[in-house]
């Protein structure tokens, strides 16, 4: 059985980023950049199923600039077996509609039985390709994943919903998307960088696989959230009521 | 053209959610019509009839529809979707399962967690954790939307007096089942939709202090709960109390962090409050910058003093 784990280069989570002056978009130059935390929970769920036995590969897909090798070098170090990049242009705007349809190109090509994607890229805050790629190669879904239990034909997987949780069965191939709860994903040690070094890693073109990746929605302009007013600090508990009662109201 | 909006619902009534969805749909401009997917969800249809705004009800029941399931969700949204040149859903986990697979099946490109309808193809939305507003705009013919419902006022529940009509429902696709739920069981407001949230984080230590302290100002106040993810991945709070960028936006009329530093994924799930109060012992936590009230204190003395006090 063969897992492809679909993983994204973004802005580390750590960063604060910044809105360009001329509104055309966030400055992301000379930032650190790191792999989507939840395609590392997506890789680590694709190497464990792959240590239980259950798996024999994890191929790992990015979509974007050269620079996503990094990021594949990463998920090979974790424990994926080989890698492909779709490789993109760095002013091409990529959009989830678009590597939906690279990633069903690929599936028809590799014949996974299971995709495992995040949930959602921390910078678009989408949380769309993983539905969209299920529409597209008319797979069944499991969003929001923190337990995954795979079986010759079958996966079982509890989704994080609203109220609670909630169990779903699928027939595969299927796709899943990680919620954050799924597992700790390991740290990469340094024999394991070096040995990822030496993994294969494919590069692709979008027009190889026959895709339009041309944005449909346009960016008009970017902007900073409107800033709250500067707050107070307060002495004590009875000033704090105080404000709460008479300044704004609320209680 | 008309809009539609995809009703969250537990087949007896419908969620509050979707009275937000319904403010966002109107301003899209048209009539609006709401579709109830679901099995013996007759009660659904019919608070949704009574909703201010809704001109049209199309109710569609089965069982393959009784518990959201996206592929047949999706296949009974594309059902009439030719109908309409927006289709809306709530940005909950149900909308965010749902509406990405409707987009790709019409090919179109979703628009996520809109906080603003600018014009019929203008949108706005939140990027990077919130800490960007991108305005969007889609040259799509059908517009395939979720809506952040704090971004829009709750539509009236009552009201209305829209017709049900009842629609062929779609074939189970037969490729996903239902297995079971543990739906946790609260009797507090909703944390979407309260009005004042009391928010625990991992200063708290334990389960058991955080029950102990949280609490009794929840139930002082008439409060929701709510947790960081820190809280949570502890175990001291369910996950679905989660407040952040990957748990619950909300925007409640009074936020009380207490024990939270304010790491920017949680200021993305609660900034938009209208008064933010911090108790917090580090005078350098990041919670502060958002903060109305700021209370440097530690919070097993001031959270009970504050309990007292009230």
């Amino acid at each position: 059985m063969k897992i492809l784990v679909p993983v994204k280069r973004v802005v580390d989570y750590n960063v604060k980023v910044r809105v360009k002056s001329d509104n055309t978009g966030v400055d992301i130059a000379n930032v650190k950049m790191s792999m989507n935390p939840f395609d590392e929970i997506a890789v680590e769920e694709a190497v464990r199923l792959k240590e239980k036995g259950l798996v024999t590969e994890v191929i790992a897909v990015s979509c974007g600039v050269a620079q996503c090798q990094e990021t594949l070098r990463t998920a090979m170090a974790i424990g994926a077996d080989r890698a492909i990049l779709v490789e993109t242009p760095a002013d091409l705007d990529l959009q989830p509609l678009a590597v939906a349809k690279l990633l069903k190109a690929l599936v028809d090509k590799e014949q996974p039985s299971l995709v495992i994607l995040g949930k959602q890229a921390i910078d678009d805050d989408a949380n769309q390709t993983g539905q969209m790629l299920a529409a597209l190669a008319d797979l069944p879904q499991a969003t929001f994943a923190s337990k995954v239990v795979l079986a010759a034909d079958k996966v079982s997987v509890t989704r994080e919903i609203d109220g609670g949780l909630e169990t779903l069965s699928l027939s595969l191939p299927a796709v899943i998307t990680t919620d954050l709860r799924l597992n700790e994903p390991r740290y990469v040690t340094l024999p394991n960088i070096m040995k990822a070094k030496k993994k294969q890693l494919d590069t692709v073109k979008p027009e190889d696989l026959g895709v339009d990746v041309a944005p449909r929605l346009k960016t008009l302009k970017v902007a900073e959230p409107a800033k709250r007013g500067a707050g107070v600090k307060v002495a004590d508990v009875a000033a704090l009521v105080e404000k709460l009662k008479n300044e704004a109201k609320v209680i | 053209m008309s809009v539609l909006v995809i009703a969250e619902h537990d087949n007896a009534s419908i969620k509050g959610a979707t009275l937000n969805t319904v403010t966002a749909a109107a301003a899209c401009g048209g009539d609006v019509h709401v579709l109830v997917a679901g099995h013996n969800a007759g009660g659904a249809a019919q608070a949704a009839a009574q909703i201010a705004g809704v001109t049209k009800v199309i109710h569609a029941d089965a069982a393959g529809l009784e518990h959201g399931l996206a592929e047949n969700v999706a296949a009974q949204v594309l059902a009439i979707a030719g109908n309409y040149s927006h289709i809306l859903f709530p940005a909950t986990a149900g909308g965010k399962n749902v509406a990405p697979r409707v987009a790709a099946k019409l090919d179109v490109a979703q628009i996520s967690d809109i906080t603003k309808v600018v014009s019929a193809d203008t949108f706005e939305r939140p990027i990077y954790a919130g800490n960007a507003i991108a305005t969007v705009q889609s040259g799509d013919a059908t517009k395939v939307i979720t809506v952040r419902t704090t971004g829009f006022d709750a539509a009236a529940a009552t009201g209305g007096s829209a017709a049900v009509e009842t629609t062929a429902a779609a074939a189970d696709a037969g490729k996903s089942s239902y297995v079971g739920s543990e739906i946790a069981k609260s009797d507090r407001p909703e944390l979407t939709a309260a009005k004042i949230i009391v928010s625990g984080g991992r200063a708290l230590g334990s389960k058991e202090k955080f029950d102990e302290v949280i609490t009794p100002l929840a139930d002082k106040l008439g409060a929701a709960i709510g947790a960081s993810r820190a809280a949570v991945d502890a175990g001291y709070a369910p996950n679905d109390l989660q407040v952040g960028q990957t748990g619950k936006i909300v925007a409640p009329q009074l936020y009380i962090a207490a024990g939270i530093s304010g790491a920017i994924q949680h200021l993305a799930g609660m900034k938009d409050s209208k008064v933010i109060v911090a108790i917090n012992k580090d005078p350098e936590a990041p919670i502060f910058s958002v903060a109305d009230y700021g209370l440097e204190a530690d919070l097993f003395t001031a959270v009970p003093e504050l309990v007292k006090a009230l």
